[in-house]
């Protein structure tokens, strides 16, 4: 790869010891995708915020680089592992609390935007089509890309955090006009979110890093983000595009493709919990949960997920008194994965619409997860 | 030249090859190293102290934080050696220092599981 004259400089170490780690980074990371060279990126979305999935040795690693590291770029935030509104409801020891606080603090020292959420895409303006970001975030990533006209690579939580203290990141294939060269045919009547959720999760199983989807008509927010929450999950495909490309090698999506994967993550008939959002709820998805919920209310406890953001607005809507009177804990700043608010020794499983949530639920939490879609969750699970 | 250096080192130990990509996050214990996707080949063994062999890594981006920890924890495999390069793998090898070599499908299927192999990214044979 070629470096500029000041970014060999950096990556020699002859701008600190912050940078260099950057450019040794992004230099890796270039090499490994053949990009010819770097190019500056508008915004920067981080992960690895969530004291449960980065540990001791990521909140000493931030607490170290935040001495000195600034960001170079805009740059946002992945949630963390509770929402301080109402984490004393649940059983976090002290130094869960103290942890996440000093990879909070880490951030914010280092200029990082606390939007705590994994769908910037949704509580952001998106900037102008075809601008250059680096979403480490796999759902926003592959959003971005398919969704959002924006072009960033699946990024790793480190090469996002190297493109946010430089501003910039490898020109590799994402970031071109990369053409799918695999289609998937859907092939399932009256699909609903979670069938999406599982066409994802199959799509990125056999995809490289970009795949064409055909047969599919109408797909609303809450499928589009369990699609992209699922693809994330399961491989390394970075964008989706809503095509049938005749050129491209063909593979069916069916019932019996949707059957395995149901197999692979339903591992319960019931739940003790419901959680909606993962990704988080935007507020279009916090308006429909609130009019389906029209007179019922939950027979067992619901947590919902959404930005910080997203809850502000839904307290002014009243949305959030209409979901609070149905029985659910509304919850920002955190999120369904990995979260630290679901232990296994209080809760033997948990129901979900969402594929990605399933996954880790059942192999990070370690609990048993019953999957179900929005509707028939409201359905069996409301009175 | 078939086999790229991605993270340069040197490295001694027994291989331990599975056919199925790695989710970091979801898969690997980050203070052990033991495999717990109970779907995955690796499952209950540990990737400690040995020539990681493996397809390439999927899902979260947050993997590279579960390789810095195992690093850290001094759980970490002594070498990593993919067919494929991701960004969670690349950066989190790049990161905690531990030598990356991507090789073609031809000299991953010769690699035998349980063998003892030697990586040395500065030699010509690297293998």
């Amino acid at each position: 790869m070629e470096l500029t004259r000041q970014e060999e400089a950096a990556l020699k170490g002859e701008k600190g010891e912050t940078l260099e780690l950057a450019f040794r980074i992004l230099v890796a990371t270039g090499e490994a995708f053949n990009a010819e060279r770097l190019i500056p990126i508008k915004w920067a979305h981080l992960s690895g915020v969530n004291y449960n999935t980065i540990g001791d040795a990521g909140e000493e690693f931030l607490s170290k680089l935040s001495q000195d590291a600034k960001v170079a770029t805009r740059t946002t935030l992945n949630p963390m592992g509770f929402d301080i509104d109402n984490v004393s409801n649940y059983n976090l020891n002290e130094n869960f609390l103290e942890k996440q606080q000093s990879i909070k603090d880490s951030y914010e020292r280092m200029g990082v935007v606390p939007s705590f959420s994994c769908i910037p895409y949704e509580i952001f303006d998106l900037p102008e089509k075809g601008t250059q970001v680096s979403f480490a975030e796999t759902n926003a990533a592959i959003y971005a890309n398919s969704i959002g006209h924006l072009k960033t690579n699946k990024e790793s939580a480190f090469s996002a955090l190297a493109s946010a203290l430089t501003g910039k990141s490898p020109y590799s294939d994402l970031r071109k006009d990369d053409s799918p060269n695999l289609t998937i045919r859907i092939k399932i009547e009256n699909p609903n979110e979670m069938t999406f959720g599982m066409l994802g999760y199959f799509a990125g199983k056999i995809a490289g890093s970009s795949v064409s989807i055909s047969g599919v008509k109408n797909l609303n927010k809450r499928s589009c983000k369990s699609l992209c929450g699922g693809m994330g999950t399961s491989g390394t495909c970075g964008k989706f595009v809503l095509d049938d490309d005749e050129k491209s090698e063909k593979v069916d999506f069916d019932e019996k493709e949707l059957q395995k994967i149901h197999d692979e993550l339903n591992t319960s008939d019931s739940g003790d919990l419901i959680t909606l959002g993962s990704p988080q709820l935007g507020l279009d998805e916090i308006s429909d949960l609130a009019s389906m919920l029209k007179n019922k209310s939950f027979k067992k406890r619901c947590m919902v997920f959404c930005p910080r953001v997203v809850q502000q607005q839904a307290r002014k809507l009243t949305y959030a008194n209409e979901l609070e009177r149905a029985g659910c804990e509304i919850l920002s700043d955190c999120c369904t994965c990995l979260t630290p608010l679901i232990d296994k020794k209080d809760v033997d499983s948990v129901i979900t619409n969402s594929i990605k949530g399933a996954y880790y639920l059942k192999n990070s939490n370690g609990v048993g997860v019953n999957l179900k879609p929005l509707s028939k969750i409201i359905q069996d699970e409301t009175k | 030249m078939t086999i790229k250096t991605i993270v340069k080192g040197t490295a001694k130990g027994i291989v331990m090859k599975t056919s199925s990509p790695i989710n970091f996050l979801g898969a690997v214990d980050k203070k052990t190293g033991f495999i717990r996707d109970e779907n995955h080949d690796l499952f209950q063994k540990s990737i400690k102290d040995v020539v990681l062999v493996f397809p390439h890594g999927i899902g979260s981006s947050v993997g590279a934080y579960t390789i810095f920890s195992l690093k850290s924890n001094n759980s970490a495999p002594l070498a990593m050696v993919c067919k494929k390069a991701d960004l969670t793998t690349v950066s989190g090898c790049a990161l905690a220092n531990i030598p990356l070599i991507i090789i073609t499908k031809e000299e991953f299927d010769s690699l035998e599981n349980g063998k003892e192999i030697e990586i040395d990214s500065d030699s010509q044979n690297k293998l």
